[in-house]
């Protein structure tokens, strides 16, 4: 099964096979040509940029856009890079990634091993909802965080985030735990166990492998979220990606190309570090999100 | 029956204990509240945003009804049709794109290729960045002056021109290739599961029969890829729809509003210009369309499942 | 005082009833097999009696107390699953002694039942490993294991067999009988197997479509299947039934087959013909145990009269009767008419 049609039968001409690694290897370059531009443009100079071209290497590398991007550059009224923005996504992304995901564990528990009359349709309810564009709930929770008291904090993206995140880690867990025998639960029910205890001494433990793949999955939704962050959020209380659109947008002055990219790969990073060190998990839930259709 | 039956011994019955109930009920009381709060952050904020579609609101909501003012100042509106008509191109150049480059990656990389793992971290590196951060490279790679059309021209091609993003009417197709590059990887990865997973007897029914490798894919494999086709084609509409931040980054709607998208529109009137009755009644039609789309997909392919 | 008390249990599922008034009385002691067609409902009532379940209506009593608002940890039972249900993350030890964990059990005492299970099960050299690295057979003990560490009133199988070789089954079969005859507790066993079904228990219940619809000794169940669905389902092969007419012939009540157009009639055993003689006139049907070498008229259970059953009821084994014609028909009538013909001896 690993292997494809050609494994299956006779190899093909070598003419073929040429052709096709030729138009792999075009299609590599296609995917990698922005990331080395980026990586390429954030270490030249700008005399460099508008003198070479696009995909030179720079000719003197120097960190100066880099440095500029994360400490001093202009993201709207302020001028204190990203650092700030960075911080803020971290501080937000962290809780709100946590928090759903164990609020999400809970609920597939409770779906798969204690369901309960009506619990299925609820659910479905709830996953319906992942399809709506969320432009339509953006007016009331604009409102809805203002009457809580937390309007443009990090409390209320967080909040945001967790609320819209359920209907996934839901989905996440729910899905894991349905391969799961409920005759384990059963067991420990009888074993004398309540419903926290099967929940932290067994059923937790079965499930780091869906824990990667949700933490990983809400990890990279919400660090890369723009929406809710230039909708909720404002000033220095701004999540990366809207500091780094209003960086590029900030015109003032000579457009520094160099520090746009370096602050792109730094809004960029850590998703990528994700998708490198746990790639396999990053693609098993980008493919178990697709399972939802 | 020849045992004695046992007389019906006395029962007891102790009583049920408090702890018991609250036992009984955790699944509930655990699940309940955060089904119940997306429910209601989900229906019941459209139910809201319903109503504030037909009411005048503008820098502070009012919960007047005013009828249908909102819709019709909506389709009144050249930058609103400018988005549904960008809408309508963006989707259905991103989805036939994504789906084309995905496939034939897909079926490439199905072809026992070395390093295949290589290359296909390769093709799907680009769904780990956000759309802004997608927005802001391709944005300097399009841009005329320094980009791509000057390397080219500096290649020798002295007329090549390459200046979709700053052209009215063109910027939707570079929003069109940066989202392709973004999440065509994806659609790749799919298409290979969905290769991997194939019957290996079908194909070797259909070589006994005489069908070349070219039939056998149009005629066999590509077919029962039908599910995963469906999927993705489910999955690219609802990010076209609900594509915000790649415009933004890429084009910030521009220029003028000639590539603006209803989300775009959508936030500019409901956040930016105070009106967020018109913002409202924009978001409905986003809604709606989602549903018009997505529903019958699902509800033609789950009726062809049960037919099948 | 371990006695189980099912009255008139109900189960539905929103509205689709699974049990439809269960009674059994279960001494103290008893071995108890629960068999019947799959779905017909006795993984529910275990689930039940086990309080995994809730009662939709009736009463359950274990050792006299009511248990239907009882939490399973309160009912004092224990219970051994088909798939064993081992706590994949915990080692055998760990598993055998999980609850007594729960049960807040010291460490010593904990030991000490860990040791004496396990030297019973004779699993001592598993203790540290991890039920993923048992073989079926060793999970199987483990689950018992874990069943026996607590030394409950209540013992229930679901099927716990079912899932090993015929060998280990075999063996497994003789411990569990072994054990039961050590401890002496109640025990409620669900099988699929009819050996298991016929060499284990004191009693069983056969169900069908959540009734039952005889409960007694392997041997009543046996020889005197209360009706033809149990005529059908117990016994392995399955019975044949013959359709046949009730006759009377010189005083002597007996059926009617016909050979081509030969009418061959064959006389009833003496027991059963009193019992026939309202019979007669009316189609019937018979039971006649595949290849073995005695035909039989299916009697009320617990009297000795013999009689006919109405064939509208008749389950699709009674189709098969045309092949249950012996070659002869001298010696199919020695069957019918033979005294010991009503009874079907175990082999
Ligand atoms: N949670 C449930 N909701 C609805 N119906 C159920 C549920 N659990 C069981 N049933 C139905 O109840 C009936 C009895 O199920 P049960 O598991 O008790 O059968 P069983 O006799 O144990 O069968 P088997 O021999 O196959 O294990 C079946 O028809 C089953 O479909
Ligand atoms: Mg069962």
């Amino acid at each position: 099964m690993a292997d494809g049609y050609h494994a299956r039968t006779a190899g093909p001409q070598k003419f073929g096979r040429i052709a096709m690694y030729a138009l792999l290897i075009l299609f590599a370059m296609y995917y990698l040509l922005p990331l080395f531009v980026m990586v390429t443009t954030s270490l030249k100079t700008l005399d460099d940029i508008r003198t070479g071209n696009l995909i030179a290497l720079p000719a003197q590398i120097t960190i100066d856009a880099w440095v500029k991007a994360w400490s001093t550059a202009c993201t709207g009224v302020e001028c204190g890079g990203l650092k700030n923005n960075f911080m803020n996504s971290a501080t937000f992304v962290l809780p709100a990634v946590a928090i759903s995901t164990l609020i999400g564990a809970f609920n597939g528990y409770v779906l798969t091993m204690w369901r309960f009359r009506g619990s299925d349709i609820l659910f479905t309810a709830l996953l319906i909802g992942c399809f709506i564009p969320f432009q339509v709930i953006l007016l009331p929770m604009a409102q809805t965080l203002g009457y809580l008291g937390i309007a443009n904090s990090i409390a209320g993206l967080i909040f945001v985030h967790v609320v819209y995140g359920l209907a996934f880690t839901t989905l996440f867990f729910r899905n894991f735990y349905v391969s799961v025998p409920t005759e384990l639960t059963k067991a420990a029910r009888i074993d004398g166990a309540g419903f926290f205890t099967i929940f932290w001494r067994i059923i937790l433990p079965l499930s780091p492998p869906i824990i990667v793949v949700c933490v990983i999955w809400q990890f990279t939704q919400i660090w890369n979220d723009f929406l809710f962050g230039v909708v909720f959020s404002s000033g220095e209380r701004q999540p990366i990606t809207v500091a780094l659109n209003n960086l590029v947008n900030t015109s003032t002055g000579v457009k520094e190309y160099n520090v746009d990219m370096a602050a792109a790969i730094i809004a960029g990073l850590p998703t990528l570090f994700v998708y490198i060190v746990a790639g396999k998990y990053f693609l098993r839930g980008l493919t178990a999100g697709a399972v939802k259709g | 029956m020849n045992t004695t039956k046992a007389a019906p011994a006395k029962l007891v019955s102790p009583p049920k204990r408090v702890a018991d109930y609250i036992e009984s009920a955790l699944p509930k009381i655990v699940l309940g509240p955060t089904l119940l709060v997306g429910l209601i952050f989900i229906y019941g904020f459209i139910a809201w945003t319903g109503w504030l579609s037909f009411t005048d609101s503008r820098l502070l909501p009012r919960y007047e009804l005013v009828g249908f003012v909102q819709y019709i100042t909506l389709f009144e509106n050249e930058r609103w049709w400018t988005s549904l008509k960008n809408l309508g191109v963006f989707g259905s150049l991103f989805i036939l794109v994504c789906l084309g480059t995905g496939l034939l990656l897909a079926i490439l990389l199905d072809q026992r290729i070395r390093a295949e793992g290589f290359l296909r971290a390769i093709y799907l590196y680009p769904m780990a960045l956000s759309f802004i951060v997608t927005g802001t490279a391709w944005r300097w790679i399009l841009n005329p002056g320094l980009g791509l059309q000057n390397f080219v021209r500096q290649l020798g091609f002295e007329t090549f021109t390459f200046d979709w993003i700053v052209t009215p009417g063109m910027s939707i197709y570079a929003v069109v290739i940066a989202g392709a590059w973004q999440s065509s990887g994806f659609v790749m990865a799919l298409f290979l599961a969905g290769l991997r997973g194939i019957d290996d007897s079908i194909i070797k029914a259909a070589q006994v029969d005489g069908a070349g490798p070219v039939r056998i894919y149009t005629s066999i494999i590509i077919p029962s890829l039908r599910p995963v086709f469906f999927s993705s084609i489910i999955i690219l509409s609802h990010m076209a729809i609900k594509a915000f931040d790649l415009v933004m980054a890429l084009t910030g709607g521009g220029p003028g509003f000639s590539s603006d998208l209803p989300a775009i529109f959508m936030y500019t009137f409901a956040f930016n210009r105070n009106q967020i009755g018109l913002g409202a009644a924009s978001a409905m039609i986003m809604l709606m369309t989602v549903v018009a789309i997505i529903v019958p997909m699902i509800y033609s392919e789950t009726r062809k499942a049960h037919r099948g | 005082m371990s006695s189980l008390s099912i009255r008139n249990v109900t189960k539905r599922f929103g509205a689709l009833e699974v049990l439809k008034g269960i009674d059994l009385e279960i001494e103290d002691g008893e071995f108890i097999i629960l068999v019947g067609p799959s779905g017909c409902g006795k993984s529910t009532l275990l689930n039940m009696i086990a309080g995994l379940d809730s009662i939709s209506g009736g009463e359950i009593a274990i050792g006299g107390r009511i248990v239907n608002d009882l939490s399973p940890k309160d009912r004092d039972i224990a219970m051994v699953f088909q798939s064993y249900a081992l706590y994949p993350n915990m080692s055998v030890r760990e598993n055998i002694s999980f609850g007594l964990k729960i049960r807040k059990v010291g460490k010593e005492k904990r030991d000490e039942v860990v040791n004496r299970v396990a030297k019973t099960l004779q699993i001592e050299p598993l203790l540290d490993r991890l039920p993923s690295q048992l073989s079926g057979g060793q999970r199987q003990r483990v689950a018992m294991g874990r069943a026996l560490a607590r030394d409950p009133a209540l013992f229930l199988f679901d099927e716990p067999l079912s899932n090993l070789d015929a060998k280990l089954r075999v063996e497994m079969r003789a411990e569990i009988r072994l054990l039961h005859g050590r401890l002496g507790s109640t025990i409620v066993y669900v099988t699929h197997d009819q050996i298991e079904a016929m060499t284990l228990g004191d009693r069983i219940a056969v169900m069908k479509a959540g009734n039952v619809h005889q409960f007694g000794s392997p041997q009543q169940v046996y020889d005197d299947p209360a009706d033809l669905f149990v005529a059908s389902f117990i016994g392995s092969p399955s019975m044949n039934f013959v359709r046949a007419p009730v006759a009377s012939s010189d005083g002597v009540i007996g059926i009617e087959l016909f050979n081509g157009n030969e009418k061959l009639f064959f006389a009833a055993p003496k027991a059963a013909q009193k019992g026939l003689s309202e019979w007669i006139g009316q189609e019937s049907c018979h039971g006649h145990p595949t290849g073995a070498n005695h035909g039989r008229v299916i009697r009320e259970p617990g009297s000795s009269e013999s009689r006919a059953m109405p064939c509208q009821s008749r389950s699709s084994a009674a189709d098969r009767s045309g092949h249950a014609y012996p070659d002869s028909p001298e010696r199919y009538a020695g069957y019918l008419s033979h005294p010991s013909g009503n009874t079907r001896t175990r082999r």
